[in-house]
C-alpha cells in the first residue's frame, strides 16, 4: 500500500508497478449475437413471467362460469405437448446434421420440425375455436381472460417461430449452411427450445392445475 | 473441458472444408471461424437424446398425477408437479439450450440468474399481494355472484 502512494520517495530501490487498468483475458464473449439473443429471450421470459402471474392471481375468478375442470381436455393437451418436445428434438437433429455440413438432412429435420409446430398450432386453434363455440371464450371471465392471453400469447410466439423456421429453410436452399445462416439456426434453435419450457410451465400451471378439484 | 475443446477444434476442421465447397465468394479464412463455434456450448446426439427421455418422462407423471387422481389432495398434487415442471425447466435449460457456467464467459448465466430473481419476484409478489387483497374484500355471495352484470 505505501509504495504505491509514495513511490517516488523510496529513492529507487524497488521499480514502481505499472497503474493496470484493464484485467488481461477475456472479458467479453467473442460472439455477441448469440448472447444477445439469449437476453432478448430472458427479456421474453419477463413477459411471461407477468402473463403468468396475471393467470396465478385470476386464475380461479370464475364469475359463476366455466372453470378449468369443465373446459380442459387432458388428452388434447398431452397431444399436444408431446409434439412440441418431439419438435424440440427434430430441431437439435436439425443443429447436428448442420454441423456435419448435410444440407439435404439439415432441411429434412428443419420440415419435420415446422410440421410438428404445425400440428402443436392447429391443435391449439382448434382448441380455442371449441371453447368460444361453447360461450367460454375470452370475455366469459377474468379465469378465460387470463387463460387467452397467456396460452395466446405462447401460440403467437410459435407462429412466429415457424415463420421463421421456413425463412431460414429458403435462406439455407438459396445460399447453402454459410455461416450467417449457422448463426442464424442457432438462434432459432434458442428460441425454439426457449418455447418449449415456456410450455412446460403452462401445462402444469394451467391446464393440470386448472383441472385439479 | 478438455473434450468440449477437442470436439470444438475437430468442429473447425470440418467447417474449414465445407466452406471451401459451398461458397467461393471470397471471405477471408479467419474471418468465418468466430461467427459460429464460440457461443453456447453445442449439443452431441447423446446429450439431446437423454434430455429427450428425461423430459419425456417427467411429462407423463404429472400428466398421469393428475389424470388418475393419485393423490386424493390437491394441494399435494399441485406442489409435487410444480416440483417435477421445475426439475423438467432445468433438464431442458441443460440439455436442449446447453447452458452451463462457461458458456459466453458467464454472461449468459448471469443474465438466466437476474432473470430468474426478477421472475420470482414478479410472480410470488404478485401472487402474494393480491392473494391478501383478495381476502380484504368484501365477501361476495353465490346470489351476488350469479346477477352480477
Amino acid at each position: 500500500m505505501s509504495d504505491t502512494l509514495a513511490p517516488t520517495l523510496q529513492g529507487g530501490a524497488a521499480p514502481p508497478q505499472e497503474p493496470v487498468f484493464y484485467v488481461p483475458g477475456e472479458h467479453h464473449p467473442k460472439n455477441g449475437t448469440l448472447l444477445g439473443f439469449w437476453v432478448y429471450l430472458m427479456s421474453d421470459c419477463l413477459i411471461f413471467a407477468c402473463l403468468f402471474a396475471t393467470y396465478g392471481v385470476l386464475g380461479r375468478s370464475y364469475a359463476a362460469g366455466p372453470s378449468g375442470a369443465d373446459l380442459f381436455d387432458l388428452p388434447l393437451v398431452a397431444v399436444n405437448t408431446s409434439l412440441l418436445l418431439l419438435s424440440s428434438i427434430t430441431y437439435g437433429f436439425a443443429m447436428l446434421e448442420m454441423r456435419r455440413n448435410r444440407i439435404g438432412a439439415t432441411q429434412l429435420w428443419l420440415a419435420v420440425t415446422g410440421l410438428l409446430g404445425l400440428g402443436f398450432l392447429s391443435l391449439e386453434i382448434y382448441e380455442f375455436a371449441h371453447l368460444i363455440h361453447q360461450g367460454a371464450g375470452p370475455q366469459r371471465s377474468a379465469f378465460l381472460s387470463a387463460f387467452f392471453t397467456l396460452v395466446g400469447t405462447h401460440g403467437l410466439h410459435v407462429t412466429f417461430g415457424i415463420v421463421w423456421l421456413v425463412t431460414m429453410m429458403i435462406q439455407v436452399r438459396m445460399h447453402g449452411l454459410i455461416p450467417e445462416n449457422r448463426r442464424r439456426l442457432m438462434c432459432l434453435s434458442m428460441f425454439w427450445h426457449f418455447l418449449d419450457l415456456i410450455w412446460v410451465g403452462v401445462f402444469t400451471f394451467v391446464y393440470l392445475m386448472g383441472v385439479l378439484p | 473441458m478438455t473434450t468440449s475443446h477437442m470436439d470444438n477444434l475437430a468442429d473447425r476442421g470440418l467447417h474449414g472444408h465445407g466452406h471451401g465447397h459451398d461458397h467461393g465468394h471470397g471471405h477471408g479464412g479467419g474471418h468465418d471461424h468466430h461467427d459460429d463455434d464460440d457461443g453456447a456450448g453445442h449439443g452431441t446426439l447423446k446429450s439431446y437424446v437423454t434430455g429427450f427421455i428425461l423430459a419425456a418422462i417427467l411429462t407423463a407423471i404429472p400428466f398421469w398425477l393428475v389424470m388418475n387422481r393419485v393423490f386424493p389432495s390437491s394441494r399435494t398434487t399441485a406442489l409435487v408437479i410444480l416440483a417435477f415442471a421445475v426439475v423438467q425447466i432445468v433438464v431442458h435449460i441443460i440439455y436442449f439450450l446447453h447452458m452451463d457456467t462457461k458458456s459466453e464467459s458467464g454472461w449468459n448465466m448471469l443474465a438466466l440468474i437476474f432473470t430468474l430473481v426478477l421472475v420470482v419476484i414478479t410472480l410470488s409478489g404478485s401472487i402474494w399481494i393480491m392473494y391478501h387483497l383478495n381476502s380484504n374484500m368484501m365477501p361476495m355471495s353465490t346470489h351476488d355472484m350469479r346477477n352480477m352484470p
